[in-house]
């Protein structure tokens, strides 16, 4: 996947999210966008799932540019896959249901065909006890998996991942980041905001840090990792990786 | 048995842990000292009672009775729809639609039903000649209910976090399809409790009809005590038979929220 970014800025009530931030990468299949809080790694990744209009600047995936009208948008939305840290899945509808939704109701399967890609996604995903539990009924490590489930059931060409482990214990995280590690390995296109530094560096392929608003470090992962430009970036990673 | 134990509920446990002894023991000893209260207060007025009187028009009661009942459903049905509408209304991005609907919302709840009707039924049918008052009656009425069950509707809309419409944003919904199949089957589901309440309001509510001469239950009654002249004769059947009609929807209430507790 080619990905560019340019001079892409986005304030909130005066307050400045992103400013002009620019990147190219012109084969990457994991970036991971690491970098402290409120530094605005959300907002890029709710920007690029055409979730909000960026106040100025770019988005280019593969070349195309994206265009923040909200008609392209929803045609653009179908096409990317999004897992929020917390409260994706819908609460009045079980895990079979939360995952044909789209299925049936945007991309216009039936639900027959909807319920058997959702059976086949939830049997490999090892859920498949699970499909007719509403997600109250469900740990957070399942719940995450549901709807990364539901992510990957429209067959997107774009997995993004807000903070997808942020919210669970260790022991969920690792299901859920063996369930990434899988998507990765099959040959999909993520593009991951985390804190768990440890699968970022096991998983990425690219690594951006995000912060104040801006790209301050880019490159490939052994070399952010190793070998880290700037001392922003050199502190940053002493305190993350210190645990 | 613990005599204790049928005056007081346990400490622990609440009130689940109430015996079948304790609760229908507490039914009919409450219910017992009413009925000796009402008892001696009427002893205490001398007053002669004239049920036969009022049994010779035992029709009126059940004709008015069952005329409540088919207002009432109507009334309800048609507010809801109402409701609906203004509820969505105050969420558009219409302006010119979301400021009417506020501004109903304020004008309906902010005046009694009472001059609402005498306003609905004196100037505004005449002024589009709407000469039945049965359809005024009911069209006043899913008015007034209407504005309340806007508020219930939106409340519950609003309890929808914005979580949720992200989610649906995100994979792909359109804002109608958003509502369909996110918002409003929960959104519905939660209001059911309050909006039986309505219901139980909106029954009450048609009494007032009664001043525009519709003959329900209310009327019914008025009209039994001015041939007899038996006032508690006429009134306490009134009481007894919205009673009827309000008490199961009250416990039906009550279930549906308990019910409502276990799936959160």
């Amino acid at each position: 996947m080619k990905l560019q970014l340019t001079d892409l800025s986005k304030s909130f009530d005066g307050h400045c999210v992103l400013d002009k931030v620019a990147l190219t990468l012109d084969d990457v299949h994991t970036l991971v966008v690491i970098g402290p809080s409120g530094g605005g790694k959300s907002t890029l990744l709710r920007i690029m799932a055409g979730l909000e209009y960026p106040d100025a600047g770019t988005v280019a995936i593969d070349g195309e540019s994206v265009k923040f009208d909200e008609v392209s948008l929803q045609r653009y939305r179908r096409t990317i896959g999004t897992v929020f840290q917390t409260f994706n899945l819908f609460p009045h509808l079980d895990a079979l249901g939360n995952i044909t939704l789209p299925l049936k109701k945007v991309h216009g399967y039936t639900s027959d065909e909807a319920a058997d890609i959702a059976r086949q996604i939830l049997r490999r995903f090892h859920l498949e006890k699970h499909a007719h539990k509403r997600p109250a009924e469900l740990s957070g490590g399942q719940r995450q998996r549901v709807a990364i489930a539901r992510a990957v059931a429209i067959k997107p060409r774009l997995l993004l991942f807000d903070e997808p482990t942020s919210a669970l214990d260790p022991e969920m995280t690792a299901e859920v980041l063996d369930l990434i590690g899988e998507l990765r390995d099959e040959g999909r296109d993520l593009v991951l905001v985390t804190h768990a530094m440890g699968f970022a560096r096991r998983i990425a392929d690219q690594v951006a840090l995000l912060a104040e608003g801006r790209i301050v470090e880019v490159g490939p992962v052994s070399q952010v990792f190793e070998s880290p430009q700037t001392q922003q970036s050199r502190d940053f990673l002493a305190r993350v990786l210190k645990y | 048995m613990n005599v204790k134990r049928l005056f007081f509920a346990p400490r622990d446990g609440g009130q689940t842990a109430l015996s079948l002894a304790a609760r229908v023991f507490n039914f009919i000893l409450v219910g017992l000292l009413i009925a000796l209260a009402l008892y001696f207060s009427f002893q205490s007025l001398n007053y002669r009672w004239n049920w036969g009187a009022v049994y010779q028009y035992r029709q009126m009661f059940l004709d008015g009775w069952l005329t409540t009942i088919w207002i009432s459903l109507v009334a309800l049905g048609l507010s809801i729809l109402i409701g609906l509408f203004f509820a969505l209304g105050q969420r558009s991005r219409f302006l010119p639609l979301y400021c009417f609907s506020k501004f109903y919302v304020e004008l309906i709840r902010g005046t009694p039903l009472l001059v609402q009707i005498l306003i609905f039924f004196y100037i505004v049918a005449s002024a589009i000649h709407l000469e039945n008052r049965y359809v005024a009656g009911i069209l006043i009425l899913a008015i007034f209910s209407g504005a309340y069950i806007t508020e219930i509707i939106r409340a519950g809309i609003e309890s929808i976090g914005k979580s949720q419409l992200d989610s649906a944003r995100a994979i792909g919904l359109t804002r109608l399809q958003t509502y369909r199949y996110v918002v409003l089957p929960q959104a519905l589901r939660q209001t059911l409790p309050p909006l039986a309440g309505q219901f139980v309001s909106l029954i009450k509510d048609s009494s007032l009809l009664s001043i525009i001469a519709i003959s329900e239950f209310t009327l019914n009654a008025q009209e039994v005590n001015s041939y007899t002249f038996s006032t508690l004769e006429s009134y306490l059947p009134l009481a007894v038979g919205y009673l009827l009609l309000t008490l199961p929807i009250s416990l039906w209430t009550r279930w549906l929220e308990k019910k409502m507790k276990y799936e959160t």
